[in-house]
Parts: structure tokens; sequence; C-alpha cells
């Protein structure tokens, strides 16, 4: 496949992404991958800003060299950190520079065979989620161009990444919104419930449930739902009240008591 | 999908000076700036639950107000539709067509001076989590540059509810959605009271609260009251 045909490829594979449910750490390695054809370089690492803050790493091809990138986590050093930190690129630091700026890192990065690195941010409108380090085992200047490829590539990425973690918290959002709406309705109607089976008040009615959910260590939200499934027996001796209309001891179960209901959907 | 940098532009101006002003309603401003934006004569802007339940949150005056009332009461209309479809409802002459689908809200609204209305679904992906209602005392549609407008303060919407809810220690309701959970608590508790009085699920118990409520021309908080006071009582 020509050169073109790969990096034509690449795109669509990061910009489906943007489309498709799709494995955050498998785009990565993809994204590692291609860099390391299409840039030739040979090693490219990608870490991604955690929630606390601090960075991660999460791809890395080839796998051996992998442990060089965690060296730079460790030891908070490196160009991938810089690039983070900053959101700028840092590439092509003479031999010298990447001494003074990163000593411990770059004298690792020599012994494990590699010369040259250079890191590209994942940005996006501002926002560095985490950053890209290209590694080469020869004294390489990366050209224009192919820091323009490189940094097209991570953005791609960066949309789908960012675009993904929105959706995610969105959607949590939704679903708890919607729980504790529909919750409070729930309770309301089983107080009407058990206030109509008991023969007592909603306000009445609150109270033994409130009473239930604490002695059984459950939620409101719970026992309301068992009292309109009809699942719990409460109302009589449990809840402390006489059910209305029935004899308080006709066949009733000392610990739970009541009598038998219709699940109320 | 609605250029995004105008929903952020949008929330911007209703949360200028939020910090230094406590407890003001965001949503009651962005009813407002709704207002202001568009030929439109009011807004509203109510939560949904998958479970078929609403609230308001805020609306820009009483009539918006009605148009949730009326929905709620008369379990129909626009906006119900609008969500579960997941798609803008608009009704540019409301007495076309509209009297067909959903009657007695179209009569109701008629009478309050609704001429057209306009409801956009809150969505996040497949959830939907609430409705804005747009309305106006004359017919005529909505332009293009509108439309794009007011899909723009639905989406502010939808990200104010989230927000809310992200400002909420879960399983809590935020306080500008429990309003409405206050004020309607009685029609859910008569709901209850009904489905045991007569032996049916809470969804046709509901139904019957409303066409008692109808059919006595009264607002079903008026019956619900009489209910859960035992001065109504189902018989079936």
């Amino acid at each position: 496949m020509s050169r073109e045909s790969q990096i034509g490829r690449l795109f669509v594979t990061l910009a489906d992404t943007l489309v498709d449910d799709f494995d955050v750490v498998e785009l990565l390695h993809t994204l590692a991958e291609a860099c390391v054809e299409l840039l030739d370089v040979d090693a490219v690492g990608l870490m991604l800003a955690d929630l606390r803050g601090g960075i991660q790493l999460v791809a890395f091809s080839p796998e051996s060299l992998q442990s060089l990138e965690m060296f730079e986590l460790q030891v908070d050093e490196g160009p991938c950190l810089d690039s983070f930190r900053t959101g700028e690129a840092v590439v092509n630091m003479s031999i010298t520079n990447a001494l003074q700026r990163w000593p411990r890192f770059t004298a690792e990065a020599h012994a494990a065979g590699i010369v040259a690195t250079h890191a590209l941010p994942l940005r996006l409108r501002g926002e560095i989620i985490g950053a890209m380090n290209l590694m080469s085992a020869s004294e390489q200047m990366l050209a224009e161009a192919d820091i323009a490829l490189g940094q097209a590539l991570a953005d791609v990425a960066t949309i789908g990444l960012l675009q993904q973690r929105a959706i995610r918290e969105q959607s949590l959002l939704a679903e708890q919104l919607q729980t504790a709406l529909n919750s409070r309705v729930m309770i309301e109607q089983a107080k009407g419930v058990l206030a109509e089976r008991t023969g007592t008040t909603p306000a009445e009615a609150f109270r033994d449930l409130r009473r239930y959910a604490r002695s059984s260590g459950t939620t409101l939200a719970s026992v309301a739902h068992a009292v309109i499934e009809g699942t719990l027996e409460t109302a009589s001796q449990s809840l402390g009240r006489a059910p209305f209309g029935r004899s308080a001891t006709a066949g009733v179960d000392s610990r739970l008591g009541g009598f038998a209901q219709h699940p109320i959907h | 999908m609605i250029s995004s940098d105008r929903v952020a532009h949008v929330l911007a101006d209703v949360q200028a000076d939020v910090e230094t002003v406590a407890g003001v309603q965001v949503v009651g401003r962005l009813v407002n700036a709704c207002q202001q934006a568009l030929p439109i004569t009011g807004a509203g802007l109510s939560w949904l639950t998958d479970h078929g339940q609403r609230g308001l949150v805020a609306a820009t005056d009483t009539t918006a107000q009605l148009v949730e009332e009326l929905q709620f009461s008369l379990g129909e209309g626009p906006c119900i539709e609008s969500s579960q479809s997941r798609r803008p409802v608009l009704l540019p002459d409301l007495t076309r067509l509209a009297s067909q689908r959903w009657p007695a809200f179209t009569a109701g609204a008629l009478g309050a001076g609704v001429a057209a209305i306009f409801a956009f679904p809150l969505q996040v992906g497949a959830i939907s989590v609430g409705v804005m209602d747009m309305y106006r005392d004359v017919v005529g549609p909505l332009s293009v540059a509108d439309l794009a407008e007011a899909s723009a303060f639905a989406s502010a919407g939808t990200i104010m509810l989230l927000h809310l809810q992200a400002s909420t220690r879960y399983p809590d309701v935020h306080p500008f959605l429990a309003t409405s959970l206050i004020s309607r608590a009685e029609v859910h508790q008569a709901t209850g009271m009904v489905a045991v009085q007569m032996d049916v699920d809470l969804g046709t118990a509901l139904v019957l609260l409303r066409s008692r409520a109808y059919a006595a021309d009264r607002d079903i908080v008026d019956i619900a009251h009489d209910v859960v006071n035992r001065r109504i009582r189902f018989e079936p």
C-alpha cells in the first residue's frame, strides 16, 4: 500500500471513532503503530491525562521500549511530560539541550538506543488531554511535513477521545437525573398506596415508610418500590398499624404482618 | 447538530453573574433569554422521565406555565410527542391539525391565547430528559435561523439540567427540579390511593384521575387534593 493510502486509511479509522462505539485502547494502539510506520520513527508512546490531573501511559509501540516511557513518568521529566504540561510540540531538540532539560530521561533513552525524541500534545480547543512521544534510534530531525502529519493524527484521535468521555459523562448524569426524579414520584405514589391500604393519611404513611427503611437498612426508594410492587407485605405489624378494614391478627405473620397484596405496577 | 459555540454563548450569557447572585434560578434566565432572542411570546422548560413523569422547571409567564400544566393534566400535547419521537414538534398554527391530534389540549391552549407552539426535546443520546415549549400568540412559523437558535437554547437547557444534576448529591433532586414534585405531590399520592381503591395499576389510576378532572372541568391538582383528603373516593 502506498504511503498516501496508508495515511488515508488511518484517518478513516480514526474518524470512525467519532461515530461508533469504540475501544480507547484499541484506538491508541492503532495510532501508535501507524505513527511508527508513517513517520519513520522507531517507537511511539501515548499518554493520557487521568482524572486526578496526572498522566498515564496508555499505549506504546513497540512493546519493547515501553519501559522507557514508564521511566519518563517515574522520574517526572521528559519531552512527553513537557508537551502535556505546556500544550506545545517539543521537537528536534539537540542532544545537548535534551541532556540539559531532561538529564535522567535522556541518559536512559541513550542506554535504550534512542537518540532523538519528539513529543506532540493531544489537544482540542485549549483542553490538553495527553501527549504523544515519538522516538528514533537514529539522529533524525522530523521534517515539517511529518510534524504536521503527526499532529493531525493526534488531533483526530483527541476529538474521538473527548467526545467519548463527554458522552459517557452526560449519559451517566442523564440516567441519574431520571432515576432520582422517578424515585421521588414513586415515593409519593407509595405514600398514597400505603395510606389507602391502612386507612391513614399520606403523611402518616410516609412516617411508616421512613421508619421501615431505617429499621431494615434499605433506601426509601426501594421500600417505596416494594410497596408499589406488593412484594413487601407491610402495613400492619411491621409498620405498627392495624390494617384498614381487617382484623389486626387474622392470618398474620408476626414479623412481616400484612395481607396478600395485588402488585401495583 | 447545533454549533456548540452558539450553545456555549447562550450558557455564558445566562450565567454571567451567577457567582454573585446566590440561588438564582438559571433555568428561569434561560427561558427569558430564549423569549427575548426569538419571535415568541413565551417559553417554558420541563423535565420528563422515561416513566412518563414530568415537572415544570421554569416558565416566562403564566401562559407558558399553563401549556405545561395542560399537558400534565390531560396527558396529551405536542411536547409529549416531541419527547417520544425525539424530534421537535412545530405547530405554526394551532388551529390546524393540532385539534385532531390533541383535541383537549388544543382547546385549552387556544382558549389561553396560544396560536402557535414549538416543542423541542431535551435529549442526551437516546435519553429524553425534558422539553422546551415555546409559544406565540400569533400564528406563523419560525424561520430557519430561528429554528437553529431555538435548538441552541434547547441544547443549552439540556446541559443546564445535567449541570443541576451534577451539582446535586445523587439520589437527591436539585431544588429547582423539586418544586414541581412538591406542588404535584398530592397528584402522585392520589394516584397511589386510586390504584388501591380501583385495584388497577398506577398508569390506569392516573388516567382515571385525569378523566375525573376533565369531566368535572377541574384541575387535576384540585381533584387529587380531594382524593387525599378523602372527600372523593373512586369505586370500582
